[in-house]
């Protein structure tokens, strides 16, 4: 056995997808890991998205005979150093944070599917180069990168949704084009060539729908490291830019005012931050006991 | 083995050039350069253009590249503008830093991971296996800097135990004392960031193990239930732990710079981090080759260790 360069992912025998998918739904929904983390991520939409709704208090407002104020009847998680609603920061932060990484998780796994399925599909030079590229990639020092483009160019959130995406799809492709390999030799696939069918199409009909199971595991753990990663960059200063509120922003503000024990400022985005990883993670987990499990 | 390791290492090349090619082009097309930044508000277009010509940095962008490509692959990574010395020695300096925390944190997590993950991979399913589930689970969906804070929050500011960062106090104690002081926080917390992950693989690689053939041949000797754990579960199920100790270096370095910066740590991601902003270009690309050579150095590890425990693999 050779080894394969930096690569432990070994395909797993992968089944049809058929009457396993309504299994993996059923085992999934069974697990109260599941349902702690959709309960948890439903909470966390609804602070953030629907919460501004019934809460009129404008995140931006600053109001200097109220500064670093703690939590009152008037503002129920007090205010920050320029007098402004913390509560309603909390809930507008959670709405950037929250788009942010959703979409730039989303964004990392189309091109990260997208090119595994490519590279296992055609296989031969195209393989071969596609991974070489891969490798090449996977030697740069991702944060570094990521710390010096934003410190260069202090993109605005679309922008940063795309450097996010383009920096984090590589794993994916690997895990991608692993599980290919294998299901490509299936009878199946086979099959549907021998109709004539071309690659796009055994693509999309054959391979797509049975690597989906990987694919959902991968996007949790995307989605949870975009949201970490946007959350550090913007507490390191760069990442979202202010004056709109953004959880990472928030707690690298609150430490200026660490010895002055305002607890209110640092403890509600670090707690929301690791309630939203946490709900993803749940999620991740039992996804994976149902996929797993099918076999 | 030898020309596996050669070969690896020739494969590494192109990846390294075309870092080199990436970071380069993208630090200079990046409008406001560093006489911008050495000059500050004494900054006129004539001084300006005097201190690109005296860094060289009037010349076309390829030549520039070749004459820094030139001088790095003979060794030479520059002189900083910033620090106004060679940046090896600038580097010599900021880099031990870094790599104390760094090996300190990496020995001390991979001992704890491995601990854990075997007690709980063995006692899988007892109140002991909950309990460090349940942590380890806290623990890896925690955003390092959320729990840097944390740390400075409790430890330096509230019980006052540490200080809160730096990496001298002008009357704290001095020498190995005042590396226990100051290198205790963010050493922990690069632990415990990296411990949950570690310590969830070498559980479910322990379980993995212990359903093994060699393990029930092993009992059904009569061996004792220690010499089975120890000498034939374990030594198996730390196969893929030795893996991710190769690829876990860049990762370990991107922790290391945010809990450098939490805690005023003057290592490597320090230094990065202030070039960045004064953009002392020689700084910044010798840092990412650095990490980036010890990325490849680390993948390769990585694969060189796996086969060095599991004679199953040969090289070609």
């Amino acid at each position: 056995m050779a080894v394969q360069p930096s690569t432990t992912i070994v395909p797993e025998e992968v089944p049809d997808s058929s009457l396993g998918t309504s299994r993996a739904v059923h085992l999934f929904f069974r697990n109260p890991m599941a349902w702690v983390g959709i309960i948890g991520i439903v909470l966390i939409v609804l602070f953030s998205f629907v919460g501004p709704l019934f809460y009129h208090v404008s995140p931006l407002a600053t109001n200097v005979t109220d500064l670093l104020a703690p939590p009152s009847a008037h503002h129920l998680l007090g205010t920050d150093d320029l007098g402004r609603d913390y509560l309603s920061r909390m809930m507008y932060g959670g709405r950037l944070s929250l788009i942010v990484g959703f979409s730039a998780a989303i964004a990392s796994m189309i091109i990260g599917v997208t090119y595994g399925l490519i590279s296992g599909l055609v296989g031969g030079w195209l393989d071969n180069f596609l991974m070489r590229v891969i490798d090449i990639l996977l030697s740069i020092p991702t944060l570094f990168l990521l710390l010096f483009l934003d410190v260069t160019f202090q993109p605005s959130p679309l922008e940063l949704i795309f450097v996010l995406a383009i920096t984090s799809w590589f794993g994916v492709t690997r895990l991608v084009r692993s599980e290919v390999l294998s299901i490509k030799q299936r009878d199946y696939v086979e099959a549907s060539r021998a109709f004539g069918a071309n690659n796009f199409h055994i693509m999309i009909k054959e391979l797509l729908p049975n690597v989906m199971g990987t694919v959902m595991v991968a996007t949790t753990f995307q989605i949870a490291g975009a949201i970490i990663t946007i959350a550090t960059l913007s507490f390191l200063g760069l990442g979202l830019p202010p004056p709109e509120p953004n959880w990472g922003t928030m707690l690298s503000d609150s430490m200026s005012y660490m010895y002055e024990n305002t607890w209110w400022l640092i403890y509600p985005p670090g707690i929301a931050l690791l309630w939203t990883v946490l709900s993803i993670n749940f999620i991740s987990e039992a996804l994976r006991g149902a996929i797993d499990s099918r076999f | 083995m030898l020309v596996y390791t050669l070969r690896r290492l020739l494969q590494a090349i192109p990846s390294l050039f075309f870092l080199a090619l990436l970071s380069f082009f993208l630090i200079h097309i990046v409008p406001g350069g560093p006489a911008q930044s050495l000059l500050g508000q004494h900054s006129t277009p004539a001084r300006i253009a005097a201190i690109n010509r005296s860094l060289g940095l009037n010349k076309p962008l390829y030549v520039q590249f070749g004459i820094w490509l030139w001088h790095l692959v003979h060794g030479n990574f520059g002189y900083s503008y910033t620090f106004d010395q060679p940046v090896l020695q600038v580097i010599g300096t900021y880099l031990p830093h870094t790599l104390e925390l760094v090996s300190v944190a990496i020995v001390l997590a991979h001992l704890l991971a491995v601990f854990l993950g075997t007690v709980q991979g063995y006692y899988q399913g007892r109140w002991f296996d909950h309990v460090i589930t349940t942590i380890t689970f806290f623990l890896w969906s925690m955003p390092v800097f959320w729990l840097g804070v944390l740390f400075v929050m409790i430890f330096a500011v509230d019980l006052g135990w540490f200080p809160s960062g730096g990496i001298s106090s002008p009357n704290g104690p001095g020498g190995f004392g005042s590396f226990i002081m100051h290198a205790t926080l963010p050493i922990t917390v690069l632990v415990l960031s990296t411990v949950a992950s570690w310590a969830r693989f070498m559980r479910s690689s322990l379980m993995d193990a212990m359903v093994q053939d060699y393990v029930r041949t092993a009992r059904s000797k009569g061996l004792s239930e220690f010499m089975v754990l120890f000498k034939h579960a374990l030594k198996n199920s730390l196969l893929p732990i030795i893996t991710l100790f190769g690829l876990s270096i860049p990762g370990l370095f991107g922790g290391a710079l945010v809990i450098e910066l939490i805690f005023n740590y003057p290592g490597i991601g320090l230094l990065t981090w202030n070039a960045a902003f004064q953009r002392d270009y020689p700084i910044i690309l010798a840092t990412v080759m650095i990490v980036g050579v010890l990325t490849v150095l680390g993948n390769l590890l990585a694969d060189l260790l796996y086969g060095l425990v599991d004679p199953r693999i040969t090289y070609r």
